[in-house]
């Protein structure tokens, strides 16, 4: 079980969500796990089964590419950190 | 009782004395000790030796410890002919510097010699009286103040990151304001772009900032840019040489671009992103560390980029990032402490916290990787049907 946390830009994707639980013990499982629950989520994470090109995953702060990809292992209680990009500015603009 | 000859020839004895002949061939070689010049304000200002760090002889004890915390660090000592300095060397070996020499003969037979001298350029007392809190920081003095007097920093944005920032970097002293932005004030930018304010409805940004700016701190120079950054004028904005950039765009085209043009000219990028309640800052050091592209190569295609109605930011965010952007502009430019470079900060306002994860250097970076494939200006879509604004 792993505390993934929702980016502000991906929350409309979960419900609203900020926190939530995730099960498996490689990051592919947990996000496996969140795709079937939230399945909008998984056009906003990966393509063609890989981790989309713009969007980060941190697990315990190391991004996951500098370790085994989406093979790393993932332990009881890891934070997982979904970071897709964000341009971030002005109310008008959003994350355009 | 001594008398001052007899204390003086007594605490030579005891202290290690080189010669100005010495001091000047240590002076050059590779491993040069620091010169502290223990001479009274008005010696310094007329000349000194290159290099040297300033302590009054009367404040030694109470700041060396700040500004030379290794004890171990060896240190030449000098004043006018080489007494004060003698007497100093004694006190820091009680104080446990264990490798500190006394120039005999001091600055006068230096300049005697024909060694080099530096002639610092001095603070006038109105800016001494303004920075004096600046003055007071071992880490700033009046060496770091000249070096951000002296500074060109270009802000992308005079909007809700680039509106603390600046107000900060111009109150600190920061001598040139390089400003990129199109637009015009708006009722809706001023719930958090505090650089403008009601008067200036429909001014252009860059000129409102400016008389902001302007009037906050003389010594400051605004540079306006009214323009948005295209790879048409990328080049021609960068080519006027600044020392950072402190990234505020709130859009992916202009991030790119910022990226590549801060690479390719080795310029480093204090970036800052927010969204509703949460913030990101980081550095960006061509060479020493990851590039925005090592973050994310590339910007999310059109449709999976977030839904532009869907922003919003809380009016004071900006104010905590764009403040973390002015503290690392500063940093970076007095060459102190340990920068974002490498870390990225996330800020969350409705907990309060902040987390860090780390942003390694890409070997396979589109642009600062070991081939990079991406080697001139790429003009993103915009993602919004609707026109976009800086910051």
């Amino acid at each position: 079980m792993a505390a993934v946390r929702i980016p502000p830009t991906l929350r409309a994707e979960v419900g609203g969500s900020r926190l939530l639980e995730a099960r498996g013990d490689t990051v592919a499982d947990v996000i496996d796990d969140l795709v079937e629950r939230y399945p909008a989520l998984g056009a906003q994470l990966l393509q063609d089964g890989e981790l989309a090109s713009f969007v980060n995953v941190y697990l315990d702060g190391e991004d996951i590419r500098t370790r085994d990809g989406l093979d790393t292992p993932v332990s009881e209680g890891d934070q997982m950190i979904l970071l897709p990009a964000m341009a971030g500015g002005s109310p008008k603009g959003g994350t355009q | 009782m001594a008398t001052y000859r007899e204390l003086l020839a007594r605490v030579k004895e005891e202290i290690d004395e080189i010669s100005t002949i010495e001091a000047q061939a240590r002076l050059e070689s590779s491993e040069s000790p620091l010169f502290v010049d223990v001479r009274e304000s008005d010696e310094w200002e007329e000349g000194h030796i290159p290099g040297a760090v300033y302590i009054p002889r009367g404040r030694l004890e109470s700041r060396i410890e700040g500004l030379i915390p290794d004890k171990s660090r060896p240190l030449a000592l000098y004043c006018s002919v080489g007494s004060r300095s003698a007497f100093a060397a004694k006190v820091l070996g009680e104080m446990g510097y264990t490798d500190v020499v006394s120039v005999a003969g001091g600055f006068a037979d230096w300049k005697r010699n024909g060694f080099e001298v530096t002639i610092p350029r001095v603070l006038s007392p109105e800016q001494r009286s303004r920075y004096s809190r600046h003055l007071l920081i071992p880490e700033v003095g009046e060496e770091g103040q000249q070096r951000l007097l002296d500074a060109r920093v270009l802000l992308i944005g005079a909007g809700g990151l680039g509106s603390p920032a600046s107000l900060y970097l111009a109150a600190a002293g920061v001598g040139t304001l390089g400003i990129v932005d199109a637009d015009v004030v708006d009722e809706s930018n001023l719930q958090r772009q505090i650089v403008h304010s009601t008067d200036r409805l429909g001014e252009p940004k860059v000129l409102s900032a400016k008389r902001t700016l302007e009037g906050l701190n003389p010594d400051v120079r605004v540079v306006p840019c009214q323009e948005r950054l295209t790879s048409e004028n990328v080049e021609r904005i960068l080519a006027d040489g600044w020392d950072v950039i402190v990234d505020g765009a709130d859009n992916f085209p202009t991030r790119y671009l910022v990226n590549d043009a801060a690479v390719w000219h080795g310029i480093p990028v204090v970036h800052g992103s927010i969204f509703r309640f949460e913030g990101q800052a980081t550095v960006f050091s061509p060479g020493a560390g990851p590039c925005y592209r090592c973050l994310f190569p590339q910007p999310p295609p059109a449709e999976l980029a977030p839904s532009c109605a869907e922003g919003g930011v809380l009016g004071v965010l900006p104010g905590i990032i764009g403040s973390i952007q002015a503290n690392e502009t500063l940093k970076l430019i007095l060459d102190r402490g340990d920068s974002l470079a490498g870390r990225l900060l996330l800020f969350d306002a409705l907990s309060t916290t902040l987390d860090e994860v780390t942003v390694r250097k890409n070997p396979d970076c589109p642009v600062c990787g070991e081939s990079p494939t991406i080697t001139d200006y790429v003009d993103y879509v915009e993602f919004c049907n609707t026109p976009l604004e800086l910051g």
